[in-house]
């Protein structure tokens, strides 16, 4: 059982999105506790992995006993395994969350965990073509919880998304045919070896650099290509938008440094500066296109989408520079950077509930109102400019220190100044929270209280009343509160655990960090 | 001159590969350039298709068998591409039936299928 550990992970999630299906036959209320059973045995599985790669290094695995490199490989090293920790915990997070604030439906449990089935696949993969699978999976499953929105723009958001984001699968599709007419394999470590025996410069490599890195950028929203990105963050339930925006640009995020760094290799890197200064350049427009679109947001789940953008720069960037510190700085800033905008999504969502405001303008002076997410929220928004003690600085400061060891001073440039940038509009909004007069008048929410926050989400916020209990009547409920809170002392707390994922990654990934 | 005849000879025998290279271009052109939604499904049909196109093109080879072992000896024509290929369909039917859906909800609310008048719709 224990050997198998790598498989069940991927294995556990598509069970458990069966089960609220079949269930629905009987009860349409029992899917998130089947969800919330699934992710924590999800959970225990990744920890005992946890467990078996700190203490014997890379776990590989052989689907079916197929042999390798023929059969499909998992592959399991300090990478991969920090991003299957931040799904279990994520995944955890948002169920709490969305046990109050919905949506309810049984199909909804069974889309979220067909999520997880695609992210944890994407991660643990050792197999470009399974990762193309595992890409789709993620995107179809994403663009339906996008859709599962009550409003009509849900829909074409999710649309949209369908859309730039097939293309941007189908390249990378289009990516994995020529790597293969190059190789002749598919899996990572063996198409590694035969990619530097074709050599560096062949045009087959290359386009299929440019291609699947291209068709990727597309999930990860670098610039030009994040256009899906504020529609479907800003159109879709709270709970949906805390999940998507936490996972599945990050996981693809880690499927570029995965291709980088294991098929790819630094040395292909080296010996081609015309693609790593591609990525440079579009991670560096990223950062600064990102950051100066989110100034100029009114919404703030747009303005958050926008950071986004800015901030998957940022991690590219980190992984392009690709010396030992860089790399590990992207890495701590790919998993705080999920956590801290997983944490947001989640406080705007409480504080539109609470209040009812949504824009930068409608912010002001909701820091009282609604004190403990307006505080969760000022701590992630902070940790996301990089104040010291959070996690936001440490990715930032190993990333930059990363590049000046490179001697990369664009890199470094931009690097300082898209802190300023996010600071830009994080203070814009801390200032709002807090200093200025309110816009909005408190009778109006209390008044009906839960009725005026009903009033202004009723098409995206389905009340059913059954298994709520008592506090379906309020608009937050504890677990919502917990979450936020959580994620604010996790984005603090993660610091501490820099040097162990250091340790990891330094062990796992020799041929990486040298 | 033999420079010349091998370049003529280059030329006609990929046209596989300008077949691709021509469903790529047309369904990419659809998707962007057409302003219906459901032209613009077709059109990422027809992009995939060019796809699964290259990858089975990649696989042939002239005068191969079957990749069947007990049907006489190779070579072989390579069957890892017709595998990932089905499994590419199977993707791709599934996003053409995802897609089609949400169309579907978006007529029914906005009435429309055109991009620019659900545009005037959407952001007001």
């Amino acid at each position: 059982m224990i050997e198998h550990l790598p498989v069940l992970l991927v294995v556990l999630p598509i069970i458990g999105a069966s089960v609220p299906l079949v269930a629905s036959l009987y009860t349409d209320r029992s899917g998130w506790s089947i969800a919330v059973v699934t992710m924590l045995g999800h959970a225990a599985l990744a920890g005992l992995l946890a467990e078996r790669v700190w203490t014997d290094g890379v776990v590989s695995y052989a689907v079916g006993g197929f042999a390798l490199p023929y059969g499909i490989e998992l592959v399991v090293d300090g990478l991969s395994l920090a991003v299957v920790l931040l799904i279990s915990a994520i995944s955890l997070g948002v169920l709490a969350y969305a046990r109050h604030a919905g949506p309810h439906e049984n199909t909804f449990y069974s889309q979220l965990l067909l999520l997880v089935t695609g992210l944890t696949g994407m991660t643990v993969t050792g197999d470009v073509f399974n990762l193309y699978v595992f890409l789709e999976i993620t995107g179809l499953a994403a663009y339906g919880l996008v859709a599962s929105g009550r409003e009509a723009s849900a829909a074409v958001a999710a649309l949209k998304y369908l859309i730039v984001g097939t293309v941007g699968a189908s390249l990378y599709l289009l990516g994995v045919g020529y790597a293969l007419a190059a190789t002749g394999t598919l899996n990572m470590a063996d198409m590694s070896g035969k990619l530097a025996a074709v050599g560096y410069d062949s045009t087959l490599v290359l386009t299929a650099f440019g291609l699947m890195v291209g068709g990727l950028s597309v999930k990860v929203a670098l610039f030009p290509l994040h256009t899906w990105q504020p529609d479907a963050y800003a159109n879709s339930p709270d709970s949906v938008s805390a999940f998507i925006s936490a996972l599945v640009s990050t996981v693809s995020a880690y499927a570029l440094a995965r291709l980088l760094f294991s098929v790819f290799t630094v040395d292909f890197l080296t010996a081609v500066p015309a693609a790593r200064w591609a990525l440079i350049v579009v991670a560096s427009v990223s950062i600064v296109a990102g950051s100066a679109l989110a100034v100029s947001q009114a919404s703030v789940q747009r303005m958050l989408a926008y950071s986004s953008v800015s901030q998957f720069g940022l991690v590219i960037a980190g992984f392009a520079v690709a010396t030992p510190i860089a790399v590990v700085g992207a890495t701590v800033h790919l998993v705080g950077h999920a956590v801290m905008k997983g944490g947001l999504f989640a406080a705007t969502g409480i504080i539109e509930r609470e209040t009812g405001a949504t824009t930068i303008g409608g912010y002001a002076g909701m820091g009282g109102r609604t004190p403990l997410a307006a505080s969760a929220f000022t701590v992630l928004a902070l940790g996301m400019v990089g104040v010291p003690p959070a996690i936001g600085f440490v990715g930032k400061w190993y990333i930059l220190v990363g590049a000046v060891e490179a001697e990369l001073w664009p890199v470094v440039a931009v690097l300082l100044a898209s802190t300023l940038l996010t600071l830009a509009y994080f203070a814009r909004l801390g200032e709002r929270l807090y200093f200025a007069e309110p816009t909005i008048r408190e009778e109006g929410s209390i008044a009906d209280g839960g009725e005026e926050s009903d009033g202004l989400r009723a098409s995206s916020e389905p009340r059913f009343d059954g298994g709520d209990g008592d506090d379906g009547e309020e608009a937050v409920s504890t677990g919502m509160l917990a979450v936020v809170v959580v994620a604010a002392v996790l984005a603090v707390a993660l610091t501490a655990a820099v040097p162990a994922l250091e340790q990891l990654l330094t062990e796992t990934l020799p041929p990486l960090i040298q | 001159m033999t420079a010349d005849v091998l370049q003529l000879d280059l030329l006609t025998s990929r046209y596989n590969y300008y077949a691709v290279v021509l469903l790529l271009g047309i369904g990419l052109y659809t998707l962007i350039e057409s302003p219906n939604l459901v032209k613009k499904v077709i059109g990422m049909n027809i992009f995939q298709t060019g796809i699964f196109l290259f990858f089975i093109t990649l696989a042939f080879r002239t005068g191969a068998n079957p990749p069947i072992v007990t049907k006489g000896g190779g070579p072989y024509v390579s069957p890892l591409p017709h595998v990932l290929i089905l499994t590419a369909i199977v993707v791709g039917v599934s996003l053409t039936a995802v897609a089609l859906a949400l169309i579907v909800r978006i007529y029914s609310e906005y009435g429309t299928l055109d991009e620019d008048t659900l545009e005037e719709l959407y952001y007001d």
